[in-house]
C-alpha cells in the first residue's frame, strides 16, 4: 500500500490519502444527482400532490395540506387495493412453482446446455411484452386452440371464458414476470456445491430430505429475490388486467393510469401511487426481516 | 411399466423443464406464426400464408419510426446508466465510506417501486415545472430505473473477483492506473456487458414508465398497446419476432466467441 502511494501519489503523501477519501464520492456523485433529481424528487412532487384539493378552475388543483385524501382513497378503492395484492401474491407463488424445478434443470441437469437454456430464459423479454400478453388473450380466446382442445375434450362447457377472467390476468403476471423469478433462483442454486447434495445423499438421506434440508435453505437468498422482483412488478401492473382481464378484475395500476391520463384527477392518482409504494415497500421490509436477508443490493 | 416409472423419476425434472420451456415459448410460437398471416384490417383470425409481412415490415405507417425511437432511447439510456451505474458499482465494492446506507437505500427503493409510481411520480414533477414530455424525457426516466440494475450486476462481478490478481499486477509494478485498465477492467468487463444488456432489454421493452413520460413520441411497446384495440397490423409480429431472433443470435454468438478465446488462450 506504502509503495503505491509513493508511486502514484508524487510528494506529498497526504494529497494521495485525500484522494483516496474523495474518490468514493465522486464515483458516486452523477449517477446519485440522477437518482436524486429524477427518482426522489418526483416522489416528493408526488407526496405534495396528493394532499392538494380541486381548485376553482377546472383541472387546477391548490395545496390545501389535506391528508384526508389518504383516507378517502383507501376507503375508496380498498376492494382494488385488497385484489391487486391477492393477484400479486398467487401471481408470485405461481411463478416460483414454475421457476423453481426449471432453474433446478438448468443448474444441476443441462450439462453443456446451460448458457444455451439461460438464454432461453430471457429471450422472450425481446419479443414485445405487450405483443405476448395479446399473443395470450388470442390463445385462450373462444376460437383459440386451447378453448378448442378443452371443448373437444369435454372439460370445458362452450359458455365458460378462459379470457376476460381472473384467471387469464393472473397467469398474466405469472407468465410475464417468470425471468425474474427464474434467474435470480438459478443463481443461488448454481452457486451451491454438489458435494453439499452429495454428503447428505451419503448420510442415508432420501431425495426429499437432501431438497428440504439442504438444497431449499441454501437456495433460500435465490428465493427471496425472485419472489420480491416478480411481486413487485405485479402489484403495480395495469396491462395484464386491461388485456386479459374483465372490469372485475380491475386492479389498482388500473385505476392509478386512469386518473392520471383520462380522468386527470391528479391528487387521487398521487394518493393512491404513495399508498401502493408505501403498502409495497413494508410488505418487502417485513418479509426480508423474516427471510433473513440483510443486504439490500 | 417398472421401467418406465423408474425412467419417468429419473427425467422427472427435465420433463418438468421442458414443459416451462414450452409454457414460456407458446405465445412466441404463436406471434410468429400469425407473423405470416394474410391479415385485413386486423390480425386476429387466421386468413392464409403470405411473405407479404415479412418483405415489408414498415408497410403500417408509424410502425418503423416507432422502432427507431425505441432503439435509439434504448441505446442512449443504456450507455447513460451503464455509466452511472458502473461508477456507482466500484465505489460501493471497493471503498469504504460514509453514508453507504443511504448510497444503497437510494439504489434499493427504485427497483422495490413499481414502474406505475415511478413513471406517474416522473411525470408529475415534469407537469409541474412546465416541461413537455416527449423523447428525451423518456431517456431521462429510462436512465433512472435501468442504473439500479446495471449496479447490483456489475457490483456483484467486482465482488466475485479474484484479489490476488490485482495484488500481483502490483508486485509487477504495475501502477495503480495500469492495473485499473489492463487487469481489474478486463475482468469487470463482462459484468459491464451484462449489465448493459439487461439495460437495453429493460428500456427497449418498457411500456409503463414511457406511456406516462411520452407525450407525443410513439415507441414500439406503446404502437403495440394503442393498436391492439383497432386490429394490430402482422408487421408488429415480424418486428417482435425479428427482435426476439437477434437477440437470441447476439447472445449466443457473444457465448461462442467467448468460449473461443479461452480455449485459445
Amino acid at each position: 500500500m506504502v509503495a503505491i502511494a509513493r508511486k502514484s501519489g508524487g510528494a506529498n503523501p497526504l494529497d494521495s490519502l485525500r484522494q483516496k477519501v474523495a474518490m468514493p464520492y465522486l464515483l458516486l456523485l452523477p449517477g446519485m444527482l440522477w437518482l436524486i433529481i429524477f427518482f426522489l424528487s418526483p416522489i416528493l412532487t408526488l407526496v405534495s400532490t396528493s394532499t392538494k384539493v380541486p381548485g376553482m378552475g377546472i383541472g387546477e388543483f391548490v395545496q390545501e395540506y389535506r391528508w384526508a385524501n389518504y383516507w378517502d382513497a383507501i376507503t375508496a378503492m380498498q376492494t382494488q387495493f385488497i385484489r391487486t395484492f391477492f393477484y400479486a401474491i398467487i401471481a408470485t407463488l405461481l411463478a416460483l412453482a414454475i421457476s423453481y424445478p426449471l432453474a433446478y434443470a438448468i443448474a444441476f441437469k443441462s450439462g453443456r446446455w446451460k448458457n444455451v437454456l439461460l438464454v432461453l430464459v430471457v429471450a422472450p423479454f425481446f419479443c414485445s411484452f405487450i405483443l405476448r400478453t395479446i399473443a395470450w388473450r388470442q390463445i385462450l380466446a373462444q376460437d383459440g386452440i386451447v378453448f378448442k382442445t378443452l371443448e373437444f375434450l369435454h372439460l370445458i362447457s362452450p359458455d365458460t371464458r378462459l379470457t376476460s377472467s381472473a384467471f387469464a390476468v393472473v397467469t398474466g403476471l405469472a407468465y410475464n414476470f417468470l425471468p425474474f423469478m427464474t434467474l435470480p433462483l438459478y443463481a443461488s442454486l448454481e452457486r451451491i456445491d454438489p458435494r453439499t447434495m452429495e454428503a447428505s445423499g451419503d448420510l442415508y438421506a432420501n431425495g426429499i430430505t437432501t431438497f428440504r434440508k439442504v438444497t431449499l435453505p441454501l437456495s433460500m437468498p435465490g428465493v427471496v429475490a425472485g419472489t420480491l422482483l416478480t411481486f413487485i412488478p405485479a402489484a403495480g401492473d395495469f396491462v395484464n388486467a386491461q388485456i386479459l382481464g374483465n372490469p372485475s378484475t380491475t386492479m389498482i395500476g388500473n385505476v392509478i393510469n386512469a386518473q392520471y391520463l383520462q380522468t386527470t384527477n391528479y391528487p387521487l392518482a398521487a394518493t393512491l401511487s404513495f399508498i401502493l409504494m408505501i403498502a409495497i415497500l413494508i410488505i418487502v421490509l417485513v418479509y426480508i426481516r423474516k427471510s433473513g436477508t440483510d443486504e439490500l443490493v | 411399466m417398472k421401467k418406465f416409472n423408474r425412467w419417468f423419476g429419473k427425467n422427472l425434472i427435465r420433463i418438468y423443464a421442458v414443459m416451462g420451456f414450452t409454457y414460456l415459448f407458446i405465445p412466441i410460437v404463436y406471434t410468429f406464426v400469425f407473423s405470416f398471416n394474410d391479415y385485413v384490417r386486423s390480425n386476429l383470425v387466421w386468413r392464409g400464408f403470405t411473405f407479404d409481412n415479412w418483405t415489408d415490415p414498415c408497410a403500417p405507417l408509424d410502425i418503423c419510426p416507432a422502432l427507431g425511437n425505441s432503439i435509439k432511447i434504448g441505446l442512449i439510456a443504456t450507455a447513460g446508466a451503464t455509466l452511472l451505474g458502473t461508477l456507482i458499482a466500484f465505489a460501493l465494492a471497493r471503498y469504504a465510506f460514509k453514508g453507504r446506507g443511504i448510497v444503497n437505500t437510494l439504489i434499493f427503493l427504485p427497483m422495490a417501486t413499481p414502474e406505475l409510481v415511478l413513471g406517474a411520480s416522473l411525470l408529475t414533477m415534469f407537469l409541474d415545472l412546465g416541461f413537455n414530455p416527449g423523447f428525451w424525457t423518456i431517456v431521462i426516466a429510462h436512465v433512472m430505473f435501468c442504473i439500479s440494475f446495471v449496479v447490483v450486476t456489475v457490483k456483484a462481478r467486482i465482488a466475485s473477483l479474484d484479489p490476488r490478481l490485482e495484488q500481483a499486477a502490483m508486485d509487477l509494478y504495475a501502477n495503480e492506473a495500469e492495473t485499473f485498465r489492463r487487469v481489474t477492467l478486463p475482468l469487470v468487463a463482462p459484468g459491464i456487458a451484462g449489465g448493459a444488456l439487461l439495460a437495453f432489454s429493460l428500456s427497449f421493452d418498457d411500456f409503463i414508465i414511457t406511456n406516462f413520460n411520452s407525450g407525443t413520441t410513439i415507441t414500439f411497446p406503446l404502437y403495440v398497446y394503442t393498436h391492439a384495440e383497432r386490429g394490430l397490423p402482422a408487421q408488429a409480429n415480424v418486428i417482435g419476432v425479428s427482435m426476439f431472433l437477434l437477440a437470441l443470435f447476439v447472445v449466443l454468438a457473444g457465448q461462442f466467441v467467448g468460449r473461443k478465446r479461452k480455449v485459445s488462450a
